[in-house]
């Protein structure tokens, strides 16, 4: 099952990529980022079954920093949103230059 | 490496590996951030399906608690409060030239990966077969996670914990109102 897993892992993470790179909504990109972190978690999982079990600690670690990324992203994006009633990045390109 | 499967582990894996793909589909193209969310939530469940299959009992549990559980709802609660619910008025969706070349490096994407998951791994990497079920059955699927974690990456364990709590400062910070300063 490793090559299958491997095969889903990657299906997955470029729906996340192609998510980021056609959407607007910082939220769903956001969401598109989680997407791409399951994936990477899949790879992890499938790997630990042939290579010791470490592949599932990694697997903790990226849970915990996607927990912290979310929160620490959301505040942000709330803060965002008081300033500009958007969360559309088209609203949200002061740095374009 | 290559062991034979029931066809009832097989089916599920299948199953759920389509299950998990249509609804990452569906959630890329939802309009509505809630539909979007609540198809990333049937994903994940989905994945935490394949994990049990993988022989991952505790990660499964943790995705359904931490993932589903915990930070989709925090997003579905930041949707609800800056109610954002309904389709957006200005387009979501980029133009069509943007939407093409995305799905160009998409495919470019998932051939480079299908390519390189496709090699070979060096066999000093590799543990004597049947290792993580022999792990499974001698600590438990808890225990052969914990034994790891508290000796070998312990350091970063505790990092881990000076990480959250960076977090919950900066979100706090962030999330706090301009003029509760002033008072």
């Amino acid at each position: 099952m490793l090559a299958e897993s491997l095969a889903l892992s990657a299906v997955l993470f470029t729906i996340g990529v192609v998510g980021v790179l056609t959407r607007r909504n910082a939220i769903i990109i956001f969401m598109c980022v989680e997407l791409m972190l399951n994936a990477v978690n899949l790879t992890f999982i499938a790997f630990s079954r042939y290579y010791g079990t470490a592949g599932q600690v990694f697997v903790v670690f990226v849970m915990t920093v996607a927990a912290a990324e979310a929160a620490v992203g959301l505040a942000i994006i709330i803060a965002i949103f008081r300033h500009r009633q958007s969360v559309n990045l088209q609203n949200i390109n002061l740095l374009k230059g | 490496m290559e062991q034979h499967y029931p066809l009832f582990y097989t089916f599920h894996f299948y199953f759920f590996g389509v299950v998990a793909i249509a609804s990452a589909l569906a959630f890329v193209t939802r309009k509505s951030p809630v539909a979007a969310a609540l198809w990333l939530v049937n994903t994940m469940f989905s994945l935490s399906a394949i994990y049990v299959l993988l022989d991952a009992q505790f990660i499964g549990v943790m995705q359904v608690l931490v993932y589903a559980g915990a930070i989709m709802v925090v997003f579905l609660f930041v949707i609800m409060l800056l109610n954002l619910g309904h389709p957006s008025e200005i387009a979501d969706v980029r133009g069509k030239w943007p939407v093409m070349v995305a799905g160009l490096i998409g495919i470019a994407l998932l051939a480079e990966l299908m390519a390189i998951s496709g090699t070979k791994i060096a066999g000093r990497f590799q543990v004597p077969a049947g290792f993580a079920a022999d792990e499974l059955t001698k600590y438990g699927a808890v225990g052969s996670i914990a034994r790891p974690l508290f000796n070998e990456y312990l350091l970063a364990f505790e990092l881990t914990s000076i990480l959250l709590l960076v977090a919950i400062a900066g979100a706090v910070v962030l999330g706090r109102r301009r003029d509760a300063s002033a008072r």
